[in-house]
C-alpha cells in the first residue's frame, strides 16, 4: 500500500487542503475531489489541451500532472475566469464570435487564450495559431476561435470599442 | 485512476535524488516537467514503483549565458529558453527549433534536459544537440561526468544516461561566427512530432571557403544522424 500524501493548493483563490494517492493527477483531483467539473477531460494524454488549466498564468495540461507536483501551486481553472454569473471579456467574445458549439473545448480554449492575451495584449496572427494550436476543436473549423481571439484582444484593451464587434463573424 | 500506482519522493537536492534512485535501482525513474513521462503512465506503458521529481530542488531551473554558451539546469522548461532572449543571437538553430517542439501549453511544462534524456528519436533538441556539439553534465552515484553529444544518444528512447544517473545541465556552445543554418521538418500537424527532419549549419572561414558543414537528420531513424560530412569537391 502506497501512502498518501497531504497536499495543499490555490484554486481561483480558494484554499484547498487534500489527501491524494501519488498517482491522482491534477484534473482528477479538481473534477472528482474538488467538484470542479469545468476543467473537461478529452484524450488524457496530453494533446488535445481540454484540460488545460493555468499554474501562475502558464497554461498547462493537468492531465499529465500530479496532483501532488501541483503541491504550493497556484491555479485557475475556467471557475476563476470571472465572478459567478458574469461572463469574462474573452467568454464574451467567444460568444459574439460563435467561438463553440458543443463547448467540450472551450474551457480549454479560454484558458490557452488568457496567458497568450496576458503575453501578447495585442497578438499576431502567427502568435493565435501558436497558441490555438496546442488546443483540439472537433466542431467550429477554428476560424470562428480565431475571431474571437481578436475580439477579445479589443475587448480587454478598449472595453467599449470591443462592443462594437458584437455579433461581426469576421473569418481570420 | 489512470497510472499504475507508484510512490513519490520530492528530494531537495541533486545528491538526494540520485540517493533515492541508486536505492531503487531499476524500479524508480526521474520526474521533470512529465510531458513524455505522465503519457506513458497514463496509458500504462510504464509502470515505475517510484517516481523522483526534480521539481523541488531548488536552482535547477537556469537558462543562462556562460562564456558565450547557452547554458541551460534541468529543470528549465522548454519556454524559458524560448524567453531567453540571448539565445537567438549565440545558437540562432537552437531558438528556432523551440517553437517546433509541441506546443507552448507542452512547452510551458517540459524540460530542455527532459527532451534530451527522453531521446525520443523523432525529436527536435537531439538533433540540434548533435548538429551544435551540445556537452552534456551527468551526475550520478559515482559523482560527475561530461558526456559529448555525439556520444549520448544510444538507440530508440535510449542514452548513455545509467539508471541512477541523472542529466544535470547541456551546454549549446555558440554558433561560429559565419554560420549559416537552417531548420525543417515534416509533421502531420504543426505541434506534432516530426515524420521526419533535418537540422544544418554551414560555417565559412574568412576568406569564404567553407570550414564545416554538418546535416542531422531526425525521425528517420533510431537517434538523430549525422550522416558523412559531405566531402569536398
Ligand atoms: C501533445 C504532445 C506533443 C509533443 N510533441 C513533441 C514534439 O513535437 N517534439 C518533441 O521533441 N517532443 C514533443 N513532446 C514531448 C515533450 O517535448 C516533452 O516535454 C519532453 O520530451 C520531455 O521533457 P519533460 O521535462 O516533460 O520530461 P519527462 O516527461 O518528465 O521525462 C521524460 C523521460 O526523461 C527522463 N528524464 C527527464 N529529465 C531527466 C533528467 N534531467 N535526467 C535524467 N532523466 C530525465 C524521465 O525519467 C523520463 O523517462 C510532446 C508531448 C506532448 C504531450
Ligand atoms: S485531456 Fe489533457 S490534453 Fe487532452
Ligand atoms: S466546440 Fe465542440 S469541440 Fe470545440
Amino acid at each position: 500500500m502506497i501512502a498518501k500524501r497531504s497536499i495543499s493548493l490555490t484554486v481561483n483563490g480558494v484554499r484547498y487542503e487534500a489527501t491524494v494517492e501519488p498517482r491522482l493527477t491534477l484534473v482528477d483531483l479538481l473534477r472528482n475531489e474538488l467538484g470542479l467539473t469545468g476543467t473537461h477531460v478529452g484524450c488524457e494524454h496530453g494533446v488535445c489541451g481540454a484540460c488545460t488549466v493555468l499554474i501562475s498564468g502558464k497554461a498547462v495540461r493537468s492531465c499529465i500532472l500530479l496532483a501532488v507536483q501541483a503541491d504550493g501551486a497556484d491555479i485557475t481553472t475556467v471557475e476563476g475566469l470571472s465572478p459567478s454569473g458574469q461572463l469574462h471579456p474573452i467568454q464574451q467574445a467567444f460568444q459574439e464570435q460563435h467561438g463553440l458549439q458543443c463547448g467540450f473545448c472551450t474551457p480549454g480554449f479560454l484558458l490557452s487564450v488568457k496567458e497568450l492575451l496576458a503575453d501578447h495584449p495585442d497578438p499576431t496572427d502567427e502568435q493565435i495559431k501558436e497558441t490555438l494550436g496546442g488546443n483540439i476543436c472537433r466542431c467550429t473549423g477554428y476560424q470562428s476561435i480565431f475571431a474571437a481571439v481578436k475580439c477579445a484582444a479589443r475587448k480587454l484593451a478598449d472595453p467599449a470599442a470591443g462592443a462594437l464587434a458584437t455579433g461581426v463573424a469576421q473569418v481570420g | 485512476m489512470k497510472p499504475a500506482p507508484f510512490d513519490y519522493a520530492a528530494p531537495t537536492s541533486l545528491d538526494e535524488a540520485v540517493e533515492l534512485l541508486a536505492a531503487n535501482e531499476g524500479e524508480s525513474k526521474v520526474l521533470a516537467g512529465g510531458q513524455s513521462l505522465m503519457p506513458l503512465l497514463n496509458m500504462r506503458l510504464a509502470r515505475p514503483g517510484l517516481l523522483v521529481d526534480l521539481a523541488r530542488i531548488p536552482g535547477l531551473d537556469y537558462v543562462r549565458e556562460e562564456n558565450g554558451a547557452v547554458v541551460i539546469g534541468a529543470m528549465a522548461r522548454q519556454r524559458a529558453l524560448e524567453r531567453f532572449a540571448p539565445a537567438a543571437t549565440l545558437a540562432p538553430l537552437l531558438a528556432a527549433s523551440l517553437e517546433h517542439v509541441a506546443h507552448p501549453q507542452n512547452r510551458n511544462q517540459g524540460t530542455v534536459c527532459g527532451s534530451l534524456a527522453h531521446a525520443d528519436p523523432a525529436a527536435e533538441l537531439p538533433a540540434v544537440a548533435l548538429t551544435l556539439d551540445a556537452t552534456f553534465r551527468v551526475v550520478g552515484p559515482n559523482g560527475s561526468r561530461e558526456v559529448a553529444a555525439k556520444d549520448f544518444f544510444v538507440t530508440y528512447l535510449t542514452t548513455v544516461l545509467e539508471s541512477s544517473e541523472i542529466l544535470a545541465e547541456v551546454r549549446f556552445p555558440a554558433q561560429a561566427p559565419r554560420t549559416g543554418w537552417a531548420f525543417d521538418e515534416v509533421a502531420r500537424r504543426h505541434g506534432d512530432f516530426a515524420m521526419c527532419g533535418v537540422s544544418t549549419t554551414v560555417t565559412l572561414d574568412a576568406s569564404g571557403a567553407c570550414r564545416d558543414a554538418r546535416v542531422v537528420l531526425f525521425g528517420v531513424g533510431a537517434t538523430p544522424i549525422a550522416p558523412r560530412a559531405p566531402s569536398r569537391r
